[in-house]
């Protein structure tokens, strides 16, 4: 029994960790989602996340705690600078300042001879593993959880169907825009980081337009009525290549037309049903 | 070698301006940022790629070509993806966010059907030579780059702010509904528009092709980040902005270029896009507009 279940694992091991990897970054995505915006950042940010980790714990032998807190605070911080001027405006601009991210980290990281420049980092140690992905996941799924049936919940809810009149009814909308942004771009950059310490390499072209845009895929399959929703949408957008392997070749395609299909007719993903609330 | 500078700039900025012309010009009637604008700037320097090769045509006439058929193309994609969303006057993020999937999709179609190898025009296209002016070398592929790009400039604006068409376009720009009741065809005026910038944006896929001699399906996507920070920079829907802010880009990359790192100079926009946010958020001319609900 144990000896099948161990097989298991180590034949479908990236699988299992891209599932739960995936499903964080959907609960990433989905924190901006759920407040009415849009960010198209959230693979630069799990990029700079992941170079930070994988930085500290190779260049300076930093305990992997300390690894996971930098790449969340960084990612933050970047998001702070390029979104934070656009918190006053309309979700279109968060938008396009964050679009061209993925871009830019992948020239900062291709001529960086520090953090291996073309080549990437290689010899990540294997930290954290299968219960620390899931583990994180867990935690944060059950946070946003109680966030969302609680008044906070309820406030992001009333922002996303109707700005204006959210913003009426005394919602502070810059304040919780803000917060979005820096949860989701922290949460990006952890997954960045737990990725990096499973896979012992990476490299400046794996955090680009592509990756973004698959992220979005996942929450917009899923729905986000709640955040289990795009939890599952990930993993059944991370299984899908698996199952259809002669799709392989045309994952990006496939990831192109879900999301054209969601939004056009599917509008609330395939789990609509939404939270109670207890606020 | 400050003057040479100076003319690569102005060219690479007449291109930069067109390009961003007509990717503002589709947000300011139509109220979406329309992401596949990149898709058109390949498809157009492809089917000038194609005929210049496979045809045998001279530039002068695949510039036009070019331009045509990425028009046609963007006709068909936004009446594809927007009708239902305008119908259902959805938020411009599901319009956003579908024309995301459907540039992803595109071009992942394209790189799988054409290969993402870089190709290059012919070299007949450039044997015009060039003119040594002092200091300064100008090419005759040059010339035409900036000549094509400012008579499609020109044209465009005249047509935009002196025509019955302009200002049936600027009407139904201001209030679709309003423009419906007083006899303007709103259904067809959205297709004109899509049709002008897609031709625009492809004829500036054909121009930025010759220039750097260099296609490739992904070169749309590149592109994608000097129009939006061209967009934002010059205020979001406004074509003087829009000019001023690509002349502008195509400078300040040029320098860079030339007096920093070439590293930066793909920095160069996302630089320009930020610090505009950061201290002129509604672009070089831009003024406050009252928020609707």
């Amino acid at each position: 029994m144990w000896q099948t279940l161990d097989d298991f694992y180590w034949t479908y091991q990236s699988l299992i960790h891209g599932i739960g990897v995936n499903g964080i970054l959907a609960l990433s995505i989905y924190v901006v989602l759920a407040v009415g915006q849009l960010s198209l950042g959230q693979a630069a940010f799990m990029g700079v996340g992941a170079y930070t980790g994988a930085l500290l714990t190779v260049k300076f032998g930093t305990p992997f705690a300390v690894s996971m807190a930098a790449a969340a605070a960084v990612p933050a911080l970047i998001a702070l600078v390029v979104g934070g001027p656009t918190l006053r405006l309309t979700g279109v601009y968060l938008a396009i300042a964050t679009i061209g991210l993925g871009e830019i980290t992948r020239i900062v990281f291709l001529n960086w001879d520090y953090a291996g420049g073309a080549l990437g980092l290689s010899g990540i140690p294997e930290k954290g593993g299968v219960l620390a992905i899931y583990g994180t996941l867990a935690v944060v799924l059950i946070a946003l959880i109680l966030v969302a049936r609680s008044r906070i919940g309820r406030a992001m809810e009333a922002m996303r169907e109707d700005e204006a009149a959210a913003g009426v009814m005394g919602v502070n909308l810059p304040r919780y825009r803000m917060t979005a942004l820096v949860v989701s771009s922290g949460l990006a950059g952890i997954a960045g980081c737990l990725s990096a310490h499973v896979s012992s390499f990476i490299g400046p072209n794996e955090y680009g337009f592509e990756t973004a845009v698959t992220i979005l895929s996942y929450a917009l399959l899923g729905g986000i009525g709640s955040p289990v929703a795009p939890v599952l949408g990930a993993a059944i957008l991370t299984l899908l290549p698996e199952v259809l392997r002669p799709l392989a070749d045309f994952r990006l395609m496939v990831n192109g037309l879900i999301i054209v299909v969601a939004v056009l007719f599917m509008p609330r993903g395939i789990l609509p049903w939404r939270i109670a609330r207890t606020g | 070698m400050l003057e040479q500078q100076l003319v690569n700039g102005v060219v690479l900025g007449a291109t930069y301006a067109l390009f961003a012309l007509g990717f503002t010009l589709m947000f300011g009637v139509m109220g979406v940022i329309n992401l596949t604008y990149g898709v058109y700037f390949a498809v157009g320097a492809f089917a000038a790629l194609w005929s210049t090769q496979a045809l045998g045509l001279p530039i002068a006439a695949a510039l036009p070509l070019g331009a045509l058929i990425a028009g046609v193309i963007a006709v068909a994609i936004d009446t594809l993806l927007l009708t239902r969303l305008r119908k259902a006057k959805a938020p411009e993020l599901a319009s956003l966010m579908v024309t995301l999937g459907a540039t992803l999709f595109l071009y992942a179609g394209m790189a799988a059907s054409l290969g993402t190898e870089i190709r290059r025009f012919p070299a007949a296209v450039f044997d015009g030579g060039a003119y040594d002016l002092g200091a300064v070398r100008i090419g005759t592929t040059q010339i035409l780059i900036f000549g094509a790009a400012v008579a499609l400039v020109v044209a465009l604006m005249a047509l935009v702010r002196g025509s019955r068409l302009g200002l049936a376009i600027r009407a139904v720009a201001e209030n679709p509904d309003a423009a419906a009741l007083m006899g303007i065809n709103g259904g067809l005026m959205l297709r004109v528009v899509s049709f002008l910038s897609g031709a625009i944006g492809g004829a500036a896929g054909v121009l930025v092709g010759l220039n750097f001699n260099a296609i490739q399906p992904f070169m749309g996507e590149h592109m994608m980040l000097r129009g939006f920070a061209v967009i934002i920079v010059g205020g979001l829907g406004d074509l003087r902005g829009a000019l001023a802010a690509g002349l502008l880009l195509g400078f300040a990359e040029v320098l860079t270029a030339a007096y920093v790192s070439s590293t930066f100079k793909d920095l160069t926009a996302f630089a320009l896009l930020v610090a505009t946010l950061w201290f002129r958020p509604l672009g070089l001319f831009g003024r406050a507009a009252a928020k609707r609900a």
